[in-house]
């Protein structure tokens, strides 16, 4: 049964990595949490001397991860639509509102293909802070790497994908 | 009116007050909110706390949120008081899953305010 379904999604690679289920997730969040609406963007942000950092793991039937990265003042003006506060500096509800908006991301996206939703768990939130750093990935089965911008803020979404068991 | 005790078990602390937010626009004027950021807290705190409805994460660290609700029906804690889950896990699978373990809702996240009052207020109508 387990190669079956390992065959299925193999198969069926083209509707995990459907770019527009990335796109569908990211307008879905943002519009019920935070109220706005978010357009694609061809260029990739531009990189800020601060960012923010979540990544949801993915575990099961696919291994990978969602990652959320975005400039310190778009975090703060996210969580700040998350909570109807203001903030001036990267505290830990700003980090908080930030791993839940990776997390919400991470589950809507594996909602769009059944067999993912069913067979592939999620971790729980890891956010990083800081500047000059760099996320590496090895060998991934495929990688979608999404820029948006809602107001005038920016941020990118990547679905990773390292392995199908 | 009679206040409402609500125990929200989220180890986010944004999201319980996300949660909060969602009850007093469903129209829960009376609402004394509870919070736990863990499911072992969740239990201490309905060891001292009478609460009439309980809505909790499932992906939590350390006891997730269908272990908590196991336990809290295991030890007899809130009989009778409603529990509904809020959660990212979508499938068919996850839901019967916190059914059987004493869940009488279920709400999947990213949630509005009128889905949380749709989900919420007809099993405080039934208690």
């Amino acid at each position: 049964m387990e190669r079956d379904m390992t065959l299925s999604l193999r198969e069926s690679m083209h509707v995990v990595s459907d770019p527009q289920n990335l796109d569908a997730s990211v307008v879905e969040v943002f519009q019920t949490m935070l109220g706005v609406n978010c357009r694609r963007e061809s260029a990739p942000p531009v990189k800020e001397p601060e960012s923010v950092t979540a990544v949801v793991g993915f575990g099961g039937l696919l291994s990978g991860a969602c990652v959320f990265t975005s400039g310190s003042g778009a975090a703060m003006k996210i969580a700040g639509h998350m909570t109807g506060m203001a903030f001036d500096e990267i505290d830990d509800t700003v980090k908080d509102g930030i791993g839940e908006i990776c997390n919400m991301l991470a589950g809507a996206w594996k909602g769009k293909v059944p067999e993912l939703a069913a067979n592939c768990g999620l971790s729980v939130p890891a956010v990083i802070t800081g500047s000059d750093y760099h996320l590496h990935v090895q060998a991934p089965e495929f990688q979608l790497l999404h820029a948006y911008s809602f107001e005038d803020t920016s941020f990118s979404v990547t679905i990773v994908c390292d392995g199908l068991q | 009116m009679s206040e409402l005790h609500t125990l929200i078990v989220d180890d986010s602390s944004v999201m319980r007050k996300i949660v909060e937010r969602a009850l007093r626009q469903a129209g829960l004027d009376s609402l004394v909110v509870h919070e736990a950021g863990s499911g072992v807290e969740g239990l201490e705190v309905l060891g001292t706390t009478q609460v009439q409805l309980i809505l909790s994460d499932i992906n939590m660290p350390s006891m997730d949120g269908l272990e908590f609700l196991r336990q809290l029906r295991a030890k007899n804690l809130a009989p009778g008081v409603p529990v509904v889950m809020i959660t990212t896990e979508s499938s068919e699978e996850h839901v019967k899953q916190a059914i059987l373990a004493g869940a009488q809702g279920y709400i999947r996240k990213p949630f509005t305010a009128d889905q949380v009052k749709e989900r919420v207020l007809p099993l405080l109508n039934a208690a």
